[in-house]
């Protein structure tokens, strides 16, 4: 901007109002067309077949019988069941095996240490594409595939997580973690009960991510499930977008659900996200 | 530092209880509390990267047991038309959409840091798309560039008087508009991330630099991007290697032909599915995942180059 002109003139500021104001209206502009095609879905999805044409985002006459049709359909109330229960199991994994893990990392010390957490980060450079079929012959041969189990077992534990939480583990005071002991707690009461409680904004952040990671993950699903009960979400939204081939008020309509939950966690969580995103970017 | 001087202490101290010092019984604790997670990741992760080594050199077809080949199936991908082209293509996707959502993304971070008026509103629109279902919007997207009068872009188009555009029905279209589908994904990340990166730079630099007369292109250049460099690394990184595993987008918006039209979006991901499950050739399937695993790595290793370098 005016470099030229001397800071305190009326003209200089103004200058950088206008600017001001321009830019928010830019970055505005940019900010609806990043969240239009979510609104377009939304607004699709409560038209009927023949509205889908008019573009208008408000439709002339709102309705909710494609969301009655895919619900009564069945299919999608399953598909949503199993990624809600996948999701949840793996979350919950994650929040004690990750945590369990970093706290043993990062407050222990013992022979082997640093053994066992490069090997654990090391897992970081192994991408999910050359495990799966590894994955795929091992859960041929127990009789994993096709089942929850098969679904949700590469993601029970990840390195990821592991190492936040042994980041803000090494934050606890020892202190407190030595009284603990003195008032007779067992080591696991004493992560249990004294040092988790400490880390609940890694906790967050950590079951945050895994939980969208899980609702939104398609690759593996993709692979280990055959039978149509067995979908996840997102899998189950493609097979049936297929099948509804042009019917794009439907297809929006599954789109919706399952975008819905990921939306609702956002709105409740807005903040421990955007900080979880800094704080696992920075750290990570 | 102070874990290790305390667990020297209490080691050192003559407390015994059932016969078991107190040091031996932590050790317990130690590996009751690693003895699950140790079997997962030698279960899940290491044996599992081996085994997809080992079957890269075999001709596994899930029907009759692998034989051994050694390079073969590395010799039949360089010799393979297909995979140079899917090669091509993820490259593509990298080397063109890395700068552009990069450069989008400090932008609007730039800007959007200065801004107070509805600020977490405005940070809200642009990173939103970040959490939805790849597997969903990539439907939406679809839609979106369909023929008129379905489509919504090629609509807008006709308003302003632009042809009508076929995106992803063409050769020449079809990956910049999945392309186009990815950015749109991944950049309200990058936002975050570089925003987290300005507010990270120290105010005292700006303030020396306006004194000394910087005008505000020189700050940028002389002060911001320096210290920014740790951050746009990690970008790098973290966007190159989501373009090189892009597969969901591609996936299922060309499901009538995936990869199509003519295996002209196709990126090496979606090539090892079809390689591994529509033909079962796994050992050859396992090699291209190991050629994957080697780009990936290269890249990873690129990155702490780069940053030890200039430390």
């Amino acid at each position: 901007m005016s470099d030229a002109a001397p800071v305190s003139s009326p003209l200089y500021k103004a200058n950088i109002r206008s600017g001001r104001i321009i830019i928010w209206t830019l970055l505005f502009i940019g900010g609806i067309m990043m969240i239009s095609p979510l609104a377009f879905m939304f607004a699709t999805s409560f038209k009927t077949a023949d509205q889908v044409y008019d573009l208008r985002l408000i439709p002339a006459a709102p309705t909710l019988s494609n969301y009655i049709a895919v619900l009564a359909d069945g299919r999608f109330m399953r598909w949503f069941f199993n990624s809600m229960l996948v999701a949840t199991i793996v979350t919950v994994s994650n929040c004690f095996f990750d945590s369990l893990v970093g706290y043993t990392l990062a407050k222990f010390d013992f022979r082997g240490r640093q053994f066992v957490f490069i090997a654990i980060l090391s897992t970081l450079m192994i991408p999910t594409e050359m495990l799966v079929i590894p994955w795929y012959l091992m859960s041929s041969q127990l009789g994993w595939l096709d089942s929850y189990w098969g679904i949700m077992f590469p993601g029970m534990m990840t390195a990821f997580g592991t190492f936040l939480m042994k980041q803000f583990f090494e934050g606890v005071p020892n202190d407190f973690l030595e009284a603990a002991r003195v008032d007779g707690l067992n080591e696991f009461q004493i992560w249990w009960k004294v040092a988790m409680p400490l880390v609940t904004p890694a906790l967050s952040a950590l079951a945050i991510f895994t939980f969208l990671g899980n609702w939104t993950a398609f690759f593996w699903p993709l692979i280990v499930t055959t039978s149509k009960e067995l979908y996840t979400l997102p899998v189950g939204l493609s097979s049936f977008a297929v099948e509804q081939q042009i019917q794009w008020e439907m297809i929006m309509t599954g789109a919706a659900i399952a975008t819905i939950p990921t939306l609702i966690v956002f709105i409740v969580l807005q903040r421990y996200i955007v900080r979880g995103v800094m704080l696992a970017g920075l750290k990570g | 530092m102070a874990a290790i001087e305390q667990q020297g202490a209490a080691s050192g101290r003559p407390n015994r209880e059932g016969g078991l010092s107190m040091r031996t019984r932590r050790l317990i604790w130690v590996w009751s509390f690693l003895a699950v997670p140790i079997l997962f990741y030698v279960i899940i992760r290491f044996y599992p990267t081996f085994q997809a080594f080992y079957l890269s050199l075999t001709n596994w077809d899930l029907v009759r047991p692998p034989k051994l080949v050694w390079f073969a199936n590395y010799i039949k991908l360089y010799k393979d038309p297909q995979f140079w082209k899917v090669f091509k293509n993820t490259f593509l996707y990298l080397i063109v959409g890395t700068p552009i959502s990069l450069l989008l993304a400090f932008t609007i971070a730039y800007f959007l840091d200065r801004v107070r008026f509805m600020h977490n509103f405005i940070r809200a629109l642009y990173f939103l798309p970040f959490l939805t279902t790849a597997a969903a919007m990539a439907w939406v997207w679809r839609w979106f560039y369909q023929p008129p009068p379905i489509g919504i872009i090629n609509d807008v188009l006709a308003m302003v008087g632009i042809p009508q555009q076929p995106f992803i029905r063409s050769t020449g279209q079809a990956l910049y508009s999945i392309m186009v589908t990815s950015i749109w994904a991944g950049l309200g990340f990058q936002i975050i991330i570089f925003m987290a990166g300005l507010r990270a730079i120290p105010n005292t630099f700006y303030e020396a630099a306006r004194i000394d007369g910087l005008g505000e292109w020189a700050i940028l250049r002389k002060i911001t991007l320096p210290l920014l460099k740790p951050t746009t690394v990690f970008l790098v990184v973290f966007s190159s290697i989501g373009f090189l595993r892009i597969f969901d987008q591609v996936y299922n918006m060309t499901t009538n032909d995936p990869g199509g039209p003519l295996g002209s979006t196709k990126p090496l991901v979606l090539m090892i599915y079809q390689t591994a499950f529509n033909s079962y050739a796994m050992g050859y399937a396992a090699a291209q995942t190991v050629v994957l695993f080697t780009i990936l790595l290269i890249v990873s290793l690129l990155q702490l180059w780069i940053l030890r370098e200039k430390k």
